[in-house]
């Protein structure tokens, strides 16, 4: 349903694209002048996209983080594209280099007039709503957490039911029957793709080991290549890693392990974006998938539909399996032999189904298991 | 023509211009305009009040870390762990805003005392290990930064809240905020605490060199053997003055506590508020007014370099390159000195 | 006559002085020239023209009879100019031989040939007779064989004509005398030799000609051997100078200082004064004589309250203080000339108007309520920096910036000026003029004179012998002989010094 009015939509953009750029009129500079009050002008339903302007503010990881927040931008790069924007005037990121710079960054694009700002990153939940309260004209996006401002809309996915995906391939995957989960900040948004993860693994053999660790930060990936290491050292094989640029050290751990052993089989377990370029060792790739959760589409959505005048201000919009929004990449053809997928393939229709709910809690994790 | 007074102060805004210098050409080399670059930091520093609020807001904890590291210098010190007292005043200021519900005469300075407190706590262990056993403050200071960093965010975590990231708000009756302020900036997150800052620098100045106190501690911090020869007690003055420097640190914490952000979020990293204190006090040549226009100046780098990437095209990194870049020219100012001794001497 | 080196009618100017003034100094190949002046004169401004650090403004510089332009010290190492400088320019880790070829390592390839070096060090050190381990680590040596190091040091870059900057301050009685066969055996290899001093009695000794420089003007050059010291004094200072300062006998009054039976560790934790019994009374100077090491500095510190005693007592009018605070003792009215000014005696990055009130900055008029008063700082700085002579354009010049003799009024007049009953004096003269000694050896004598108690402490036999009314002979960290100056001389307290007894010296 909410695919086909988005394709429908991208269809009519792509068009009034098309157009425009055809008349070639380009009159930048002047268009966030009358951007600030997008909701006014929906009205009446006949916006060009070239009033529209959207900008995003990412965490301390960057936009190069190979992650979430990449893809956020990547997300923002084809929207613009699809609707012949131009970077830095309709629609651009601010980076953060600390937390002190959240607040002033998005404080800065509201300045800059443009109509939807998202802040990439649960970090940036009490500074989005702390400028959302001080600007209630203008809409904001807060991606990975919830907030009940009137003028954010909160995009969530379903990182758990990835994330169980994720543990089944990495039960099934093993062979010593040890895998690790290496998370970034403590927090209910990682614990999320723990519980799914362990959910997954356990569903699939009862008795494995599984090793989670919290690097603490989403930027160290220092840290991750010394638990990573850690972790390979003490027999665990695959690590399913949530934790951002973190993660980066994950893969080097792996690659490096691999380098001087082609044979040893050392697996990890990408996140947020199809990581496969991340695991490439010569011939060899490290990665076995990744739990993708494409930020890029939600944010594409969402900010669409904002254009087209349907913000959905304080709503909670949710991705999961269903919606393609999360899924299990199946890049490494050689590594996610048939019986993997198959199983995948099953445990997904239990999940859409609703034969299956899985975990997001410690708590539901605990139930989950003990009905196991 | 030159004194030494106009050599010292002149050396500093040398190497500022030639850190700008510098930048702009390393604009130039990878494709940038330099003036729209700079045009665009300047006007992201003061382009409009709320802007300029920001700047303040910015360049109110580096004014009191900034005298942190000079204080301790001036005393012979060199205290790396500023960071680390930054996190401990954060938290004590933040601790003492969420717990108590007192009328404001009482609670906002309750909560800068505990403070400056927590943070003088932080200086007196380092010190009083030189003081005692002869261990180097370097070293101590920076581990005390971890240790302050990982205790900060445990208890963030388990004691002040039940596993949330972070503390509720502050109360209001402890928060350095305004609306008043606030809202002849548009919002910008300044607060009261540039006047604490302030009064902080002349306070420094007051010690230092207007009471026995800082005679005895210049003087221990120039030379330990002949102070202790003129009867003063070397372990009691660095002790204390590692103390007063955690203090100014401390309160450097409060001020992001109490004023900008009102409570405290774990942190996978250092806020870098102490470290570029260093850099602050290296800028200012240890006096109070310097580390003031210091502290002003990366201000000022820092929030307008924000501006850069969007309306300039200019990445982020180069403005930490122009920062990096000043803070090298004042290092090396032998070299800058040694140019101008020669300026002087053909003059003649 | 063949001059190795002549420099003609320099002038050196700094920003506000003129340091040199049409000096002329001309040296002859294989002599040893002395360049005579008090601190300050302008002796070293001269040498480092020589040495290509300066520029002169004026005049010119020869070098075997050619004219030369010296502008960095590598030019003046290819003409064979070496300096011995006052301060050792060493590695303290590093082997003799590798502090020699610093700079100029003889390479086997890509590596150090260590080996050929010290062969070529021991050769070096044996055609002059230095008597120098090539292998021995720069710490583990004498300051008097470091010494030698550093004369290596020039002689392996080829040098034949040696500057000497000061090279008896450091050095023991003994070890000059061994510094001056060293030189002697310098110019018979056909060497020249500049010695930069103020030491009257080492010119007498080993120099052929000297040249005299006062104030920065060339006062002129005299053959030693047609001179006296009396002469020489009367040139450098410019007014007739007395060697021996006229005193009163002494009248000694009540007992102040009284050590009794006191044991003190060093800081290897070994006993250095061991079981030592010394009194000194209202009204009398003691002079300790000994050679170092004998405890005397750990004697000095346990009586001024710097270090803490194992046992036994130190009382001032029969008051115990030993391992009183600093502060305490200070305050109990002993003042304290300390041995090394630099490190003890001032805070040199201070004013000097600071520096007089080192210890009594918390006291009023200084400080009121610990705010200080810097108006009455600097008043009593001035009348202190004007009654002793201070030279110094302000009282908030930096200590560091007054010359040696000057920072020693300085110390003197601000432990004088608290009226203590005990004055402390640890080589008060150390690396002074004859006027600045002369200056301070009657100042002592008048606080004598006031009824105080004088403890001197001093290496030169001299000092000690000129200024005590009772000398006590320090060794091994006792007091082991206490004898009259008038009824001893230099001999007897040197046997004295060395551990041997009184009877024994009396004998031979």
């Amino acid at each position: 349903m909410k695919n086909r009015r988005f394709l429908l939509m991208l269809a009519l953009l792509l068009s009034i694209g098309f157009v425009l750029a055809a008349c070639g009129s380009s009159d930048d500079g002047e268009s966030s002048g009358d951007g600030g009050d997008s909701e006014g002008s929906s009205e009446d339903g006949e916006e060009s996209s070239e009033d529209f302007s959207v900008a995003m503010v990412t965490d301390v990881g960057g936009v190069d983080d190979k992650s979430f927040n990449q893809s956020s931008w990547e997300g923002l790069q084809a929207f613009g594209e699809e609707n012949g924007l131009e970077e830095g005037e309709g629609y651009d990121y601010a980076q953060s280099d600390s937390e002190g710079d959240y607040t002033t960054n998005i404080s800065r694009l509201v300045r800059q007039d443009y109509d939807l700002i998202y802040g990439i990153g649960y970090l940036l939940q009490p500074a989005l709503e702390e400028v959302a309260e001080q600007n209630p004209d203008t809409n904001f996006g807060l991606v990975d957490s919830v907030s009940e401002v009137e003028n954010i809309v909160s995009i969530t996915f379903k990182e758990q039911e990835g994330s169980f995906l994720a543990g089944v391939a990495a039960a099934l995957k093993t062979e010593t029957d040890k895998i690790g989960f290496v998370g970034g900040e403590d927090g209910s948004l990682i614990r999320k793709f723990e519980s799914g993860y362990v959910a997954g693994a356990k569903s699939i053999n009862p008795d494995i080991e599984i090793d989670i660790q919290y690097a603490e930060s989403f930027a160290a990936a220092d840290k991750g290549k010394l638990i990573a290491s850690d972790m390979y050292n003490n027999d665990i094989d695959v690590i399913y890693h949530a934790s951002g640029a973190t993660g980066n050290g994950v893969f080097a751990q792996a690659k490096d392990i691999k380098q001087n052993n082609p044979d040893e089989q050392v697996w990890v377990i990408g996140v947020d974006r199809d990581q496969h370029e991340e695991g490439a060792i010569g011939d060899d790739n490290v990665t076995l998938t990744s739990m993708v959760k494409r930020v890029d589409v939600a944010v594409n959505e969402i900010a669409t539909q904002t254009m087209e005048g349907d913000f959905p201000g304080g709503e909670v919009v949710e991705y999961g399996l269903e919606d393609d929004a999360i899924s299990i990449a199946q890049t490494n053809e050689d590594a996610m032999t048939e019986d993997i997928l198959s199983e995948i393939e099953s445990w997904k229709e239990q999940i859409s189904n609703g034969d299956i709910t899985v975990p997001s809690t410690d708590e539901e994790l605990e139930e989950y298991e003990s009905s196991l | 023509m030159f004194t030494n007074r106009m050599i010292n102060i002149l050396i500093p805004i040398i190497s500022v211009i030639l850190g700008l210098l510098s930048g702009a050409v390393i604009m130039l080399i990878f494709g940038y305009n330099p003036i729209a670059g700079y045009g665009a930091l300047w006007e992201g520093a003061f382009g409009d009040s709320y802007f300029f609020g920001e700047t303040i807001r910015m360049v109110t904890p580096y004014i009191l870390s900034g005298l942190a590291v000079a204080f301790a210098l001036r005393t012979g010190l060199l205290n790396i762990g500023v960071e680390g007292q930054v996190f401990v005043g954060w938290l004590a200021s933040v601790w003492v805003g969420v717990a108590f519900d007192l009328p404001m005469a009482i609670h906002l300075p309750l909560a800068i005392i505990a403070a400056a407190a927590a943070g003088a706590f932080w200086g007196f262990i380092p010190g009083i290990l030189k003081a005692k056993l002869g261990v180097h403050e370097v070293i101590v200071t920076i581990m005390m930064n971890y240790i302050a960093l990982y205790t900060t965010n445990a208890i963030v975590r388990h004691v002040i809240t039940d596993g949330e990231d972070q503390t509720e708000n502050i109360a209001d009756s402890a928060s350095l905020a305004s609306t008043w302020l606030a809202e002849m900036t548009f919002y910008s997150r300044m607060h009261y605490g540039i006047l604490i800052a302030l009064f902080m620098a002349l306070v420094m100045w007051f010690i230092l060199n207007k009471t026995s106190r800082g005679f005895e501690l210049r003087s221990v911090g120039y030379n330990p053997f002949a102070s202790n020869y003129a009867g003063m007690s070397v372990s009691k003055n660095i002790i204390l003055a590692m103390m007063i420097s955690g203090a100014f640190a401390g309160l450097a914490g409060a001020m992001e506590g109490l004023g900008t952000y009102g409570y405290l979020a774990s942190k996978s990293g250092f806020t870098n508020i102490g470290f570029e204190g260093i850099a602050v006090a290296l800028l200012g040549a240890n006096a109070a007014l310097g580390v003031v226009l210091a502290a002003f100046l990366f201000g000022i780098l820092k929030i307008g370099a924000l501006n850069m990437p969007t309306v300039a095209g200019v990445p982020t990194e180069l403005v930490e390159i122009v920062i990096a870049l000043i803070i090298f020219f004042v290092a090396s100012s032998y070299m800058i000195r040694w140019f101008i001794l020669r300026f002087k001497k053909e003059g003649k | 006559m063949d001059y190795i080196i002549e420099m003609l009618n320099i002038r050196k100017e700094f920003p506000g002085i003129v340091a040199n003034n049409n000096i002329t100094l001309q040296v002859q190949k294989g002599e040893i020239h002395a360049l005579l002046g008090e601190n300050g004169a302008g002796k070293s401004t001269l040498m480092n023209v020589l040495f290509g650090l300066y520029q002169p403004e004026k005049g010119e510089i020869k070098v075997r009879g050619e004219k030369v332009k010296i502008n960095d010290p590598n030019v003046a190492n290819r003409l064979g100019i070496g300096m011995v400088h006052q301060h050792f320019m060493l590695v303290d880790t590093f082997t003799v031989t590798e502090n020699i070829v610093l700079g100029s390592e003889p390479r086997k390839g890509l590596s150090v040939d260590i080996r050929k070096a010290e062969k070529e060090v021991a050769e070096l050190s044996k055609k002059y007779g230095l008597n120098v381990d090539p292998k021995a680590k720069i710490r583990d040596i004498s300051v008097g064989m470091q010494q030698r190091v550093e004369i290596l040091k020039t002689l392996y870059r080829g040098a034949d004509i040696l500057i000497f900057d000061e090279p008896t301050a450091v050095l023991t009685p003994q070890e000059i005398k061994e510094l001056i066969v060293i030189m002697k055996s310098l110019v018979k290899e056909g060497k020249s030799i500049i010695l930069i001093t103020h030491k009257l009695k080492e010119i007498m000794e080993v120099c052929d000609r000297c040249t005299v420089i006062r104030k920065g003007e060339g006062i002129g050059t005299v053959k030693v051997n047609e001179t006296n010291p009396n002469e020489l004094a009367s040139l450098m200072v410019g007014r007739e100078v007395s060697f021996t300062t006229e005193k009163q006998p002494s009248t000694p009054q009540d007992t102040y200082l009284s050590v009794k039976d006191l044991y003190v560790k060093d800081f290897r934790n070994v006993n250095m004064v061991k079981g030592l019994n010394l009194e000194v009374r209202a009204g009398e100077i003691v002079g300790i004589a000994g050679i170092d090491g004998n405890g005397q500095s750990e004697l000095i510190e346990a009586i001024t309250g710097l270090r803490k005693t194992e046992s036994g007592t130190v009382s001032l009018h029969n008051k115990v203080i030993s391992n009183l605070s600093t502060r305490k003792v200070t305050q109990s009215g002993i003042s304290h000339i300390p041995q090394d000014r630099h490190k003890y005696g001032l805070v040199l990055d201070f004013p000097i108007g600071d520096n007089m009130v080192l210890q009594t900055y918390y006291q009023k008029p200084f400080s009121n309520k610990g705010v200080m008063s810097f108006k009455n700082v600097y008043e009593k700085a001035k009348s202190l920096i004007k009654e002793y002579d201070v030279r110094t354009p302000s009282e908030m010049t930096k200590a560091r910036a007054l010359s040696g003799g000057n920072q020693q009024k300085a110390i003197i007049g601000r432990e004088i000026d608290r009226s203590p009953d005990l004055i402390v004096a640890a080589q008060p003269t150390r690396g002074l003029d004859v006027g600045a000694i002369e200056f301070i050896h009657r100042k002592l004598i008048e606080e004598r004179d006031k009824g105080r108690a004088v403890l001197l402490l001093s290496f030169e036999l001299d000092e000690i012998l000129n200024l005590s009314d009772r000398i006590a002979v320090m060794f091994d960290g006792q007091i082991i002989a206490e004898v009259k100056p008038e009824e001893t001389n230099e001999q007897e307290l040197g046997l004295l010094m060395a551990g041997n007894s009184t009877e024994k010296a009396g004998a031979e």
